[in-house]
C-alpha cells in the first residue's frame, strides 16, 4: 500500500484518486439513470429489472461495495485537496475576474456536499425504505417488490419530487466539470480529441439531468399511472 | 487619459497591507502599464512619499519579472503577454484600475506589489535539470531528436517562470509551471535518465512549498504570457502516475 500512501500524500495523486473514484461514481449514475427510465415501460418491466438484480446477490453486493469504496475515497480525497487548496491562498484577491473557470468548476466542493446529503436521503427513501415505509412494503401481483408503485407514490408528493429535482442541479454541474476533468487528470489531452473530451462533460451531465428529472415530472403530470388499469 | 488607481501598499512582509487610491492624469494610450506606474511614481516621489514598489526587468515580455494582478487578472486583460506588454490603450479615460500583487501562500508579499517567488527556484533545484559530465561540447547531431519532439519541448521551454499560473488559479496551484519544466526536459533524449525521478521530486517540492492542487479549470493557460498549454499538465499526470506506480 505504499503507492496508495504516496498518491494520497501528493496533490497530483489525490487527483488520481478523485478521478478514479469519480469515474466509477459517474459510470454508476449513468447506468442508474437508464435503469430508472424503465419505469416508462410499465410496472412489469421495472419490477422484473429490480428482481433480476436481487437474484444476483454476489454481483449486487460486489457493486455496492465498490460504490461505497469509491464514494468514501471520493469524499476523503475531496476533503483533503480542498483543505490544501484553501490553505494555498490565505489572503483572497480584492478583485478576481476568472477568464475561463466555469461556475461548475468553482462549486465542485459545495456541490459535492449537497450531493452527499441528497444521496443519504435518496438511500433512506428508496433503498432502506425509511422515509415512506408504507410505499416500501408493497408487492405486485407476482409477489415481487413493487418498485413501480414505490416510485410513483413517492413522487406524487410535490415536496419529495421537488427535492429530487433540486438535487439534480448540483449533479448537473458536478458531472459537467467532473466528466471532462478526469480525462485531463488521467493524462488524456490531445488537440485531436480535446473538443470531444471537453464536450463530453456537458453532454453526459445534460443527459443524466434530463433523464432523471423526467421521472418525477412525468409522475406529477399524471403520465405514469398507478394503479395501472387493464393489465 | 485620467485614471483612478487602487494600488495595494504594504510596507514589508510582516506589516498589514491595504489599498491606496491614486489619481493619475496625462496617461498616454501608448504607455505600457509599467511606464504608467513609473510616471505615477515620479509624482509620488515629488510629493516626498514612498514610490510604489513593483518588479520589472526586461520590459519586453521575456524575463518573467513583472507580476501584477490588474483588475483581477494576472498580467491584466488580453492574452499572451506579461504586465510590461499591456498598453494603456486597453483602458478608457476615467477607468478605475485595481492593482494587486500575486496572491499565494508560497509567494509572500515582500513589499507593495513585489512577491517572493523563490519557491519556484526550489522546485527547479529539486529536478529541473539534467546531470551531465561537463567537458568538450559533443557534436550536436550525434543524438537525433524528432522535429515534433523538439517543437513540443520548445513550447514547454517557453515558460518564463513568472508565476501568473499560480496567481490565476483558484487553488494557487503551480501545476502549469511544474508541468512545463518537467516536459521540456522529459521530451528530449537528454532528459530521459532522470525523467521519473524528476517528476516525482519536482511534484514533492511543489507540494512542500504549499501550492494547491490542479482542478482542471485551465485558468492558468488563459493568463500565461507564453500561452503554455495545459496539455503539459496532462503529460505531467501521466509521468507522475508512471513514476509512482511503476518506477519505485
Amino acid at each position: 500500500m505504499t503507492w496508495f500512501r504516496a498518491l494520497f500524500r501528493s496533490t497530483v495523486g489525490l487527483k488520481w484518486l478523485m478521478g478514479t473514484s469519480g469515474l466509477v461514481l459517474s459510470g454508476f449514475v449513468v447506468v442508474h439513470m437508464f435503469g430508472n427510465l424503465q419505469i416508462y415501460l410499465g410496472p412489469d418491466a421495472i419490477n422484473a429489472y429490480a428482481e433480476s438484480l436481487r437474484k444476483m446477490p454476489l454481483l449486487l453486493w460486489a457493486a455496492r461495495i465498490v460504490l461505497l469504496a469509491a464514494f468514501l475515497l471520493h469524499v476523503l480525497s475531496a476533503v483533503r485537496i480542498t483543505q490544501l487548496n484553501r490553505a494555498a491562498r490565505p489572503t483572497p484577491y480584492e478583485l478576481w475576474s476568472p477568464q475561463v473557470t466555469t461556475y461548475a468548476a468553482r462549486t465542485m466542493f459545495m456541490g459535492g456536499v449537497i450531493l452527499a446529503g441528497f444521496i443519504v436521503y435518496h438511500l433512506a427513501h428508496f433503498t432502506f425504505g425509511l422515509t415512506h415505509p408504507d410505499h416500501f412494503k408493497l408487492h405486485d401481483a407476482k409477489g415481487r417488490h413493487d418498485v413501480y408503485a414505490m416510485v410513483v407514490l413517492g413522487f406524487r408528493q410535490p415536496l419529495v419530487s421537488l427535492s429530487y429535482l433540486l438535487a439534480m442541479v448540483p449533479l448537473l454541474l458536478h458531472l459537467q466539470h467532473g466528466v471532462s476533468s478526469f480525462f485531463q487528470t488521467f493524462g488524456l489531452n490531445h488537440p485531436r480529441y480535446n473538443r470531444i473530451i471537453r464536450a463530453l462533460g456537458p453532454i453526459v451531465s445534460l443527459i443524466v439531468f434530463l433523464g432523471n428529472c423526467s421521472i418525477p415530472l412525468a409522475v406529477l403530470a399524471g403520465l405514469i399511472p398507478y394503479p395501472v388499469v387493464g393489465k | 487619459m485620467r485614471l483612478t488607481l487602487r494600488i495595494w501598499r504594504q510596507k514589508d512582509a510582516n506589516s498589514p497591507g491595504g489599498f491606496v487610491t491614486y489619481v493619475k492624469d496625462h496617461v498616454v494610450p501608448d504607455m505600457s502599464f509599467l511606464e504608467m506606474l513609473d510616471a505615477l511614481n515620479r509624482e509620488i516621489v515629488e510629493r516626498g512619499e514612498e514610490p510604489v514598489a513593483f518588479e520589472s526587468d526586461c520590459r519586453e515580455g521575456i524575463c518573467g519579472s513583472c507580476s501584477l494582478v490588474i483588475n483581477g487578472i494576472p498580467h491584466g486583460p488580453g492574452r499572451g503577454k506579461a504586465s510590461c506588454q499591456l498598453y494603456m490603450r486597453h483602458f478608457r479615460d476615467g477607468d478605475t484600475i485595481t492593482v494587486e500583487p500575486f496572491r499565494a501562500k508560497p509567494f509572500p508579499v515582500l513589499r507593495d506589489l513585489i512577491v517572493d517567488r523563490s519557491a519556484f527556484d526550489r522546485i527547479m533545484q529539486a529536478g529541473g535539470f539534467i546531470s551531465v559530465n561537463t567537458g568538450g561540447a559533443p557534436e550536436a547531431n550525434t543524438i537525433p531528436v524528432p522535429k515534433q519532439d523538439q517543437e513540443m519541448a520548445m513550447d514547454a521551454a517557453a515558460c518564463i517562470g513568472c508565476g501568473a499560473c499560480v496567481a490565476a488559479c483558484k487553488n494557487a496551484s503551480a501545476m502549469l509551471f511544474v508541468a512545463a519544466k518537467v516536459s521540456h526536459l522529459g521530451l528530449l533524449p537528454q532528459g530521459q535518465p532522470e525523467r521519473y525521478r524528476r517528476v516525482r521530486n519536482m511534484v514533492a517540492q511543489m507540494d512542500q512549498e504549499g501550492f494547491g492542487g490542479c482542478t482542471n479549470t485551465f485558468e492558468c493557460e488563459a493568463v500565461c504570457p507564453k500561452q503554455i498549454s495545459v496539455r503539459f499538465i496532462a503529460r505531467l499526470n501521466r509521468d507522475y502516475f508512471r513514476a509512482t506506480l511503476l518506477e519505485p
